[in-house]
């Protein structure tokens, strides 16, 4: 149905999302374009010099050790933290949907560290994965030997030399994930959560008839039906991840060696710090292509879905 | 057979009560180290249990943030009044009034919710001190209607989107036009979803830290930018640290201890198809 189409006044609702439209095209693709327009520019000092300059700014972060530090965390940390909230998430929206006791209490636990701020996060798991207390202690306490240094680990595991940096597995982002997995997998739990309680108990009812097993009806019956609210998560935890940085910022920072470095911190400190802002420019621009790649498609397909 | 299920059910409990711990040991923390004396905050001994309640930490957190929550407070308030009814009407175009290309222009609109703001940081701020609103709290007020307008219009436009058309098409008959329609018909009926975009949008406001630190410095810098200096200074003890965090944290944590499945529904809302 379409109001519109049986109405006299057309011009009135148009002009009462007009503003938004012109907001959002100023604010958003406006920005983003001049932005683009810094990142080609030779702004890399205080006062502002929007003198053409080619594909400078990008080569210099392609051949920059932070940068690449930077783009290597990204990847991990988005691994990690992906397999992390959408794990845990599903297995104790699962235990929660199982008749248990207790059901609220349990996902009301699960879920408030989303109403928290990144920053408060950071702040208070920095000292919990602080080397020389927190959970060191507890670990210290039950016999262990040598403890986890955390954050301040600059080992790189299964490393090799690439470009500048040595590429692997930063052993210091794992305590960020943790915070991060923390903090999310509440998401993921509601998600899933509304996804199982909309699985009809019939469904399954039938399956266990014809003979299966729990763990067939979860691979044939519940897996399938739960396969597009996985997709969801994971792009919008993947957009969130490849954008990060409050936690980051709160918690360690870009760490000794740039372990825990991201572009989102970089971004920040190159431009606001350093004054590098056709570098900063360059860095948002690819951060941009990066969450689009992820984002776009999704929006063309949900958008679809709906008509 | 029973067995098998009590030993299954055993484990599920015993996997959720460590879950618990995981989840609650932030919090355990920061209550009782933020009611730590002095004396007693030592980081040998941040699991132990104060010997005394002390409200010393708090009284130096609250001096340190109080300035900075009236900021926040300040930013927050009209921010999630003035984004909550500009996506209310938004909503209300999309799902009720679509025009040519509107549904394009919705999806356009909702790009901007998953960009990395730090790709708009740049001009953003050329352009608050163009307009004399760089590093104030109107500024940052704008900056938040602004890129809320994406959120806010898309939980409205789901919101609507289950109000049966047929009830618009009986007070067109009656004589509403879009405004009568809106104001008669549609507002008295979203005022649960102005409690879920109201409640998200405050959360996200009163937690948001890029916008916040980029935009202000001293004497506008909302709370949770204070928290970051805060946690960052050497010489401020960590069981003030964390009073400070708990404080900053308090407002969203109340929201949702109080109303958390409307805060759940925001949350849900954020996958597009909610």
């Amino acid at each position: 149905m379409n109001l519109s189409k049986v109405s006299s006044d057309k011009l009135l609702p148009v002009l009462f999302i007009l503003p938004s439209i012109v907001a959002i095209g100023i604010f958003v693709y406006g920005f983003i374009s001049w932005t683009g327009y810094v990142s080609f520019s030779n702004w890399n000092t205080l006062t502002p010099d929007l003198s053409f300059a080619g594909l400078k700014n990008y080569l210099f972060l392609f051949n920059d050790y932070r940068f690449q530090s930077g783009m290597r965390n990204t990847l991990f940390f988005t691994l990690f933290f992906i397999i992390g909230v959408l794990g845990l998430g599903f297995f104790l929206a699962t235990f929660i949907d199982s008749n248990i006791k207790g059901e609220s209490f349990f996902r009301n636990i699960f879920l408030f560290p989303m109403a928290l701020s990144f920053v408060v996060t950071g702040v208070v798991w920095q000292w919990l994965l602080n080397p020389s207390t927190g959970v060191n202690l507890l670990l210290a306490s039950l016999g262990f030997e040598s403890v986890p240094r955390w954050y301040i680990d600059t080992t790189i595991l299964f490393s090799f030399p690439l470009g500048q940096i040595q590429f692997g597995i930063p052993i210091a982002l794992l305590s960020v994930v943790i915070a991060a997995v923390w903090q999310m997998t509440g998401f993921s739990l509601a998600m899933y959560l509304a996804g199982l309680r909309a699985i009809p108990e019939e469904v399954k009812e039938a399956a266990r008839v014809d003979g299966a097993t729990e763990f067939q009806i979860y691979r044939k019956v519940i897996f399938p039906i739960l396969m597009p609210i996985t997709v969801s998560i994971i792009i919008i935890m993947g957009h969130i991840s490849l954008k990060i940085f409050d936690l980051i910022y709160a918690m360690t920072g870009s760490g000794s060696n740039f372990v825990t470095d991201v572009p989102g911190v970089y971004m920040f400190e190159t431009t606001f710090r350093g004054n590098f802002f056709g570098h900063g420019a360059a860095i948002a621009m690819i951060m941009l292509l990066l969450v689009a790649v992820v984002i776009v498609p999704y929006l063309i397909v949900s958008r679809k879905g709906d008509s | 057979m029973l067995k098998k299920i009590r030993l299954g059910r055993v484990l599920v409990y015993l996997i959720l009560a460590m879950m618990t711990i995981f989840f609650l040991m932030p919090i355990y923390v920061m209550l009782i180290t933020s009611v730590k004396p002095l004396a007693e905050v030592s980081l040998d001994r941040m699991w132990e249990l104060p010997s005394t309640v002390s409200f010393e930490a708090y009284g130096y957190a609250f001096e340190r943030l109080y300035p900075n929550l009236l900021n926040t407070i300040y930013l927050v308030v009209p921010a999630t009044l003035i984004s909550a009814l500009l996506g209310s009407l938004n909503g209300y175009v999309i799902s009720k009034w679509k025009f040519k290309g509107s549904d394009w222009i919705f999806t356009a609109i909702l790009f901007g919710m998953f960009i990395p703001y730090q790709s708009i940081l740049i001009p953003l701020i050329q352009f608050l001190q163009s307009i004399g609103l760089y590093n104030s709290i109107p500024g940052l007020i704008l900056v938040h209607v602004v890129y809320g307008i994406p959120i806010t219009t898309l939980i409205f436009r789901n919101f609507y989107a289950n109000i049966p058309t047929e009830l618009l098409e009986a007070a067109k008959i009656d004589g509403a036009g879009f405004l009568g329609i809106y104001r008669y018909v549609m507002f008295p009926l979203s005022i649960s979803g102005f409690v879920v975009v109201c409640i998200w949008q405050f959360t996200n406001i009163w937690n948001e830290f890029l916008f916040a630190v980029s935009i202000t410095s001293s004497g506008s810098q909302p709370v949770m930018v204070a928290l970051q200096n805060l946690s960052g200074s050497q010489i401020v003890h960590w069981n003030v640290q964390m009073a400070g965090a708990l404080l900053a944290a308090l407002p969203t944590l109340l929201i949702y201890i109080l109303v958390g499945k409307y805060f759940v529904r925001g949350l849900l809302a954020g996958s597009v198809k909610g």
